[in-house]
């Protein structure tokens, strides 16, 4: 693989695996709040029909609450090694942040232009960016993809993907 | 013997050459999918419904198992020649399978892998043609409360079967689950949940859930572990696969028990990635070589293959004939049914006999033409892993991308599987349990429906769930595996 993918020399932990547990546990149960309360105020009772429509979340949500409670208990009490280690590290999560990032990016340009002119261009940066390819190379690959997507899914199958809000690529080719 | 002969009828409905046709095709996508990092059973199956759409129902349901089974059969290349597994279920063949082919016996790994792969599917599959038109019989005198148990069994084997914090996997389970009653109430018609958004009316469509956490989860994950693809190269040429199956009958004993433990295991929803753990352990304590397990054995690679496809073909059992799958694809598969308007459960058994037979006798096809097409296309399938990851990390995220956009036709949902991503990628990092997440977010619903049917019908009585022999058993047998984890720590102090 590419030498950028190493670990890279001054890798940090970011965040020990316990914090992580500690927040995944405190939103889920914030969550389960949120949701069992809206439930609640849906009515979570009994109507002449048979139950109302807060019911079933209002105790579903109420399990969610008391598993994350114990798992957040659970987490702050912990005093195991493995808790102390590493959930990332800086060069691991800047690995991550480069493949998340400009994937969010991506999605933005399928919303503004298509999945068409998105694709091909997020291909084409991503291998010349992480991969080193040549512009050349990179970009005769992103079109390659996007050409045979549309043929697959417009032509054959008859599937029509997002267009683009802003502007269409395709109605420069009249398409 | 009535299934016999609906099963030949199958055999003609199944055997059209153009369902054969899609039938290899679905088995070649299926193997790609299995070896590529990021694209597995599940997501693989979600991302190409669409590309079904225009086909008629049985031809649909065939391409898509076959992805399956092919899906199935790839995850044991990758696991054997590069120690990669590919699929969670085949994490257990590296063990043996990887050093046997360091010692350059890839080929004899293959082979082995790929035929008690078909073995356990085979014998799952004639499970399946029997067992299942008995439990559908069986299961048209549900009424609401027993459907409801066999939906509290399903998700209670969850926690009595799951290896990590049961806090963490009720969690997972229930957040699926409060995920599902998100939007439209199926028996009200009032919107709840959805906090204004007319976006989240539509609720969450598990499609979504399952490209974002096994797609984009992966993806992260492969990318944080800077996967380094070095690998041993194999050819299989004919002479290794005769002298590898003259070598089989010998394990006949071990196939066996995976075949049991394998079948066990998917149907009620332990699933492949336990059942394979399970029958590899088995298997080092049973085997005379035990002690030498992990350094090539070929026994170490036919356990845990065995039982992964006897569980992965298993799974379908539930889902035809009770409509509640039991493995995260088998839900896919199940949704995919859905969008053709076939209900499965019981009286798909009555009403659609041909797409039933159909389908089972596809698998039986379905995983000959694997087995060839395994057998014959190795070298070519581990060429595709040699692609770098900087080629296939955005390919794979662009068809992510298209997969979750034609499930609604909705940008929005794309937003979300990059959301559900991040969320898959910390759960996996934390072992919080995905597959209970995914099946609760599907079968939400219809567990909730259920439920209320019931308590309406004995107006609120929850005795209804013990009312007879048969619910109370389920129910009871439902609470043994809740319990099961507090058992086993009583027991272990």
């Amino acid at each position: 693989m590419n030498s950028e993918q190493k670990p890279e020399a001054g890798d940090r932990p970011v965040v020990s695996n316990r914090t992580m547990e500690i927040v995944v546990a405190g939103l889920l149960l914030l969550l389960g709040l949120t949701f069992g309360i809206a439930s609640y105020n849906l009515g979570a009772g009994w109507s002449e029909d048979g139950p109302q429509s807060g019911y079933f979340p209002f105790y579903i949500n109420l399990m969610i609450v008391i598993a994350s409670a114990v798992t957040l208990m659970q987490a702050i009490r912990s005093k195991t090694p493995r808790p102390r280690e590493a959930f990332v590290s800086t060069g691991q999560l800047r690995q991550i942040m480069a493949v998340l990032i400009p994937a969010a990016v991506y999605v933005l340009g399928v919303q503004l232009f298509g999945i068409y002119l998105a694709s091909a261009v997020y291909i084409t940066v991503f291998m010349v960016w992480l991969g080193k390819y040549s512009w050349g190379k990179s970009l005769a690959l992103g079109v390659t993809i996007s050409v045979a997507v549309y043929f697959m899914f417009e032509i054959w199958f008859k599937v029509s993907l997002h267009k683009g809000s802003w502007f269409d690529p395709l109605s420069l080719f009249g398409l | 013997m009535e299934e016999i002969n609906a099963l030949f009828h199958g055999f003609s409905v199944a055997l059209s050459p153009f369902n054969l046709m899609l039938m290899f095709i679905g088995v070649i996508l299926g193997v790609i999918i299995g070896v590529l990092p990021g694209l597995g059973g599940a997501n693989g199956i979600a991302i190409l419904l669409p590309l079904t759409f225009t086909m008629p129902p049985t031809s649909a349901i065939i391409m898509l198992s076959c992805i399956y089974w092919g899906a199935l059969f790839g995850g044991a290349i990758t696991s054997i020649l590069f120690n990669i597994p590919g699929e969670p279920w085949s994490v257990a063949t590296t063990f043996d399978g990887y050093p046997m082919a360091q010692q350059g016996r890839a080929g004899e790994a293959l082979t082995a892998a790929f035929t008690s792969s078909f073995i356990g599917a085979f014998v799952a599959v004639v499970m399946i043609t029997f067992l299942a038109p008995l439990i559908a019989k069986l299961a048209l005198k549900f009424g609401s409360p027993e459907f409801f148990s066999v939906y509290f069994l399903t998700f209670c084997s969850f926690i009595g079967m799951g290896k990590g914090s049961p806090w963490k996997t009720l969690a997972a389970m229930m957040l699926g689950f409060a995920l599902a009653c998100v939007g439209m109430d199926n028996m009200t018609g009032q919107q709840r949940l959805n906090f204004g958004s007319m976006e989240l009316v539509r609720g969450f469509d598990f499609l979504i859930a399952v490209i974002g956490l096994f797609g984009i989860g992966e993806i992260l994950i492969s990318m944080e572990e800077g996967l380094a693809f070095s690998g041993s190269s194999a050819r299989i040429d004919p002479k290794i696969v005769i002298e590898t199956w003259k070598k089989l009958p010998k394990y006949w004993m071990t196939s066996m028990r995976s075949c049991l433990v394998g079948c066990w295991m998917g149907i009620t929803p332990g699933g492949a990635t336990p059942a394979s753990f399970m029958s590899y352990g088995i298997a080092k304590r049973m085997s005379p070589n035990g002690a030498k397990f992990g350094t090539g054995q070929i026994e170490g690679v036919i356990a845990p293959e065995t039982a992964a496809h006897a569980a992965g073909t298993s799974a379908l059992l539930p889902m035809l004939s009770l409509g509640i799958p039991g493995s995260p694809t088998a839900a896919v598969l199940l949704g995919g049914l859905l969008i053709w308007g076939l209900q499965p459960g019981p009286l798909l058994f009555v009403e659609k006999k041909d797409f039933v037979w159909g389908l089972i006798a596809s698998m039986y096809l379905g995983n000959i033409a694997g087995l060839i097409i395994v057998l014959t296309c190795v070298p070519l399938f581990a060429a595709i892993l040699r692609i770098p990851f900087s080629i296939i990390a955005p390919v794979i995220i662009v068809i992510c991308a298209i997969g979750a956009y034609t499930v609604h036709n909705a940008i929005f949902e794309v937003w979300l599987m990059l959301a559900f991503g991040v969320v898959g990628y910390v759960f996996k990092k934390l072992d919080y349990p995905m597959a209970p997440m995914v099946l609760a977010l599907v079968l939400g619903k219809g567990a909730e429906d259920s439920f209320r049917n019931a308590i309406k019908g004995s107006q609120g009585d929850f005795s209804v769930f013990f009312a007879n022999g048969l619910v109370g058993s389920i129910m009871t047998l439902g609470l043994v595996m809740l319990l099961w984890p507090l058992v086993n720590k009583l027991r272990g102090k």
